[in-house]
């Protein structure tokens, strides 16, 4: 709270040495945090490189509870600062009141679509990543068995497990995907003891590699997995570091490079939708050091040109949400 | 379904209903003092950061465990100086607590640690590792078939006995060892008296509050043991905000469900661990019965059998007398 206090008072100091010349970007973190080595934590990085880059400054606020959202929202809005930059769905439906209050402020919002004049719109394809990583658990698998372990059972994470299990049946159509949710409660993202049961379940129906979309349950998935010696899957930000040669890969969501774009073009950010999928470099699979040894030349070569067809259009893979049903499993 | 699910669910069900059953011998003792305890939850929570976190800074996992009983004998103090001394409502006490607990561990790890109210994951040194017992086979080092050939009891004790932390195990004898203190010692039968009739405990010359405290207490106690099993021992490596996920009030229904006594107590426990343990593997259902049942009904079976049991259809469960009731002993 002292941080942001200072953040505001500096703000305020320089709003009146420059007039109303320059607008200053604020960044709205979800309830996960700041530093949740996931969705948060990439955001605040494209902001930090912005920051770093530039020399300039952004004003920023973590949600600690949920009636904080429209207070923080309005808040940044009436200090002026432009574009508000807003990461995770939960915010799209307060944005969609306030945006129309302050039609000289631009918003971004992450992950959701809000359809107002002055809101720019980053939704992931998900589904393709998920794809991809899809296909290297299949690769990777010696069983023919693999797992999905979703946080909060809601479509958005069922969009990850249809693009896995798509993956998975593409790379080898005789294996098997297992897929289980953790809850149907916001609970269900903050559960490791039941993400460990979950990956105990599955390595107990023959799964050795497990992709884990379950936010901080994830932490125990990726855990168990490494204990039991299978591989497993990170999310949203590249995880492969936590178990180096353990985790298989991660699906990154470049929501860095999302929030980076953003800052750059600053008050004459494009409002609409944007969607950052494989083609963009929205989404995709990690390799670094941590994961080298555990991805093949010939896994490498098939994920890259399987991208190369998503990106083409070549290769279409289904988005759960479109239709709420999936073609390679059953939920 | 061949025996190896079936011993794979009870292994998971004992691992499942540890810190339920001690957090359910916790509200055993407080409410058969007189004390309603609601906070539970908190208190496990904050043993279980303070596990993890005093854990990970020491490299002890004993050093934790102490560290946690702490903590959650100060929440304890705190619920028992506003409902025994300043006879204050028991139930917002309890409520109050599980707000503070689940504020305060996100708030003291961010500043410890940074990373958004999480602890480092811990290393082999800081967790409790599997116990093997006397006798028990490593089934881990042979092979799916060298296992399948071993006599059915044998496994039975290698697979689902034995290999749980020490802290499962101090859960189990915490069951007789309660029915002992409580059915078989003066101290027993003075603390069941006081929550049936604090007046005549009162009358007999003995004091009411001490009674009362060392009831809370010993709930205190147990519900650091239950967070330290739910951050520290394998296959827990660590705290993350709110992992708790309303196991403490699980266990306050397996109270009700085994009407405030020790050995139903474990049986309820078990029951409702054993339907968690049940939510991992929809695939079960499937494969026996042909049927998909949604795991949100799994998760709710502990709350409706509760309400069958209160409602009165499997007998009556009639709470200590006294409950709830702040002693006065002017009247």
């Amino acid at each position: 709270m002292t941080k942001f206090t200072t953040l505001l008072g500096a703000s305020a100091a320089l709003a009146l040495v420059a007039g109303a010349a320059l607008a200053e970007p604020a960044i709205i973190f979800d309830l996960g945090g700041k530093f949740d080595k996931s969705f948060n934590e990439s955001a605040n990085a494209g902001a930090t490189r912005w920051a770093e880059e530039t020399g300039e400054t952004f004003a920023e606020f973590e949600l600690t509870a949920e009636a904080q959202r429209e207070q923080a929202i309005r808040r940044f809005a009436e200090q002026g600062k432009s574009p508000i930059i807003m990461v995770g769905f939960m915010s799209a439906t307060p944005l969609n009141e306030i945006a129309p209050d302050y039609p000289d402020t631009k918003f971004v919002i992450v992950d959701a679509v809000v359809d107002q004049p002055n809101v720019r719109s980053v939704v992931f394809n998900e589904h393709e990543g998920s794809y991809l990583v899809g296909m290297l658990a299949a690769m990777a698998s010696q069983t023919g068995t693999v797992g999905f372990v979703g946080g909060m059972d809601i479509p958005l994470i069922r969009k990850f497990g249809c693009g896995y299990a798509q993956g998975v049946m593409a790379a080898n159509p005789d294996a098997t995907v297992i897929a289980n949710f953790t809850g149907t409660t916001p609970a269900a993202w903050n559960d490791p003891a039941k993400g460990s049961e979950l990956t105990l379940a599955q390595i107990g129906q023959g799964a050795d590699v497990v992709y884990a979309a379950a936010g901080g349950t994830g932490v125990g998935v990726l855990q168990t997995a490494a204990d039991e010696n299978i591989l497993s899957i990170g999310v949203d930000s590249n995880q492969n570091y936590l178990h180096p040669g353990q985790v298989l890969t991660s699906m990154v969501k470049h929501v860095d490079n999302a929030v980076y774009e953003a800052m750059k073009a600053g008050e004459a950010v494009e409002t609409g939708t944007q969607v950052m999928g494989v083609a963009n470099e929205g989404v995709g699979y990690a390799l670094d050091d941590n994961n080298a040894s555990l991805i093949t030349p010939e896994m490498k070569a098939a994920v890259d040109e399987a991208a190369a067809k998503i990106a083409s259009g070549e290769i279409e893979v289904h988005d759960y949400s479109a239709d709420e049903s999936c073609p390679a499993i059953q939920f | 379904m061949d025996w190896n699910t079936v011993l794979l669910l009870l292994d998971s069900t004992i691992r499942t209903a540890t810190p339920l059953l001690l957090a359910c011998l916790a509200g055993l003792f407080s409410e058969r003092a007189g004390i309603f305890d609601i906070g539970l939850e908190g208190k496990m929570l904050v043993s279980a950061f303070l596990a993890a976190g005093f854990a990970y800074v020491t490299g002890s996992v004993w050093l934790g465990l102490l560290a946690g009983i702490a903590g959650s004998l100060l929440l304890s103090a705190i619920h028992g100086a506003a409902s025994i001394t300043f006879r204050g409502n028991q139930l917002i006490s309890g409520v109050a607590i599980n707000f503070l607990a689940s504020g305060l561990t996100v708030v003291v790890s961010q500043s410890w640690f940074g990373e958004g109210g999480r602890t480092p994951q811990l290393g082999d040194g800081g967790r409790f590792g599997e116990v093997v017992l006397p006798g028990a086979i490593r089934l881990s080092e042979m092979t799916i078939r060298e296992q399948r050939e071993l006599p059915l009891l044998t496994r039975f004790y290698s697979d689902v006995l034995s290999g749980h932390s020490i802290l499962t195990y101090i859960a189990l004898l915490a069951v007789p060892l309660s029915w002992w203190v409580l059915y078989r010692t003066r101290f027993g039968l003075r603390l069941r008296a006081v929550g049936e009739n604090p007046a005549a405990v009162d009358t007999a010359g003995i004091s009411v509050r001490r009674l009362r405290y060392s009831a809370v207490a010993i709930a205190g106690v147990l519900c650091a043991i239950a967070g330290a099993q739910l951050s520290t021992a394998e296959p827990a490596a660590g705290f993350i905000r709110d992992m708790t996920a309303g196991r403490g009030y699980i266990a306050l229904a397996a109270l009700i469900f085994a009407k405030w006594r020790p050995w139903p107590a474990l049986g309820a426990c078990m029951l409702f661990g054993f339907f968690q343990a049940l939510e991992t593997r929809p695939d079960i259902f499937v494969r026996l019965f042909d049927l998909r049942v949604p795991s949100a009904l799994l998760s709710a079976m502990p709350y409706i059998l509760t309400v069958i049991i209160l409602a009165g259809f499997v007998g009556r469960a009639i709470p200590p007398r006294a409950g709830g009731e702040p002693y006065v002993k002017e009247r």
